[in-house]
């Protein structure tokens, strides 16, 4: 095989491998537990990492995760969730949710897993947009003093689905 | 998978990621960099030898490391190596393309 055909093999490939259609990836987070918060945090940390533009817009619950006071506290709900195995009944009482929320941090620090604070910062430095939901703001009767510093605005969701408006963009209800 | 890189035949895998080390050089990292429309300033070097040092220590390398580094911050990161920068510097840097999702 000739070197010249070697080359345009091998680029090819390269090509074929690094093409996604994906361009944009808009996310709305809707609640308030850690384990959502982090779904959100990943899979928009992972949109830039691949060099495809991620926003997330932050409603209802999902303020929590972008109040100064709030944001470090955020949990795992124990009661009505199957998946943690553990009766409904004791998941209420007093302390498991902490105790929970405690295991999960440290398995996810493992991991290397920034606390949201930390994650919220890199999200921001990364060129991911964060916006507040100007609707679930007003209701929950929050200022700008309340929410981090990194916050790019807060807009309505007619303005988010402006930020929707080109080809290869994803919206992602969590 | 064979690849003609700065003049001469390397192994990459499908991804055109190095696949041995030994083969890299400033020539092949220059040629790859320029690839990805990328020219080399001293800062770019200087990250390139971070990757490179931390790959050798057998240490994962994540976006949360990059901030924690100390040689360059995340937005600099970003505007160095755009279009994905972990995955585009450590392609440059000749080393393989970080398995984690952070």
């Amino acid at each position: 095989m000739s070197e010249t055909s070697v080359k345009e093999m091998s680029e090819t490939k390269v090509k074929e491998t690094n093409g996604t259609k994906v361009k944009k990836m808009l996310f709305i987070l809707s609640k308030g537990t850690i384990e959502n918060a982090y779904a959100a945090f990943v899979m928009a940390n992972g949109a830039r990492m691949e060099g495809i533009e991620s926003e997330i817009f932050f409603t209802f619950f999902g303020l929590e995760t972008i109040q100064k006071k709030k944001l470090e506290h955020l949990r795992t709900a124990t009661v009505g969730n199957p998946a943690l195995h553990m009766p409904t009944m004791l998941g209420g009482l007093p302390g498991v949710e902490a105790l929970a929320t405690k295991m999960m941090k440290k398995e996810m620090e493992k991991l290397d897993m920034p606390p949201i604070g930390e994650f919220l910062e890199i999200l921001s430095d990364s060129g991911c947009k964060l916006w507040g939901c100007k609707l679930a703001v007003d209701m929950f009767h929050l200022k700008e003093e309340d929410l981090i510093d990194e916050l790019d605005g807060v807009i309505t969701i007619g303005d988010f689905y402006g930020r929707a408006n080109e080809e290869g963009t994803h919206l992602l209800f969590i | 998978m064979k690849k003609i890189i700065a003049d001469r035949e390397i192994d990459v895998n499908e991804e055109g990621y190095l696949v041995d080390f030994n083969q890299w050089d400033k020539d092949v990292c220059a040629y790859l960099a320029d690839e990805q429309g990328i020219s080399m300033t001293d800062k770019h070097w200087e990250v390139i030898e971070y990757l490179q040092d931390k790959h050798h220590k057998e240490e994962p390398l994540s976006i949360r490391g990059i901030k924690k580094s100390g040689v360059i911050n995340i937005k600099e990161f970003y505007s160095l190596f755009p279009g994905g920068p972990l995955k585009k510097s450590t392609l440059i840097a000749g080393i393989p393309k970080p398995k984690s999702c952070i």
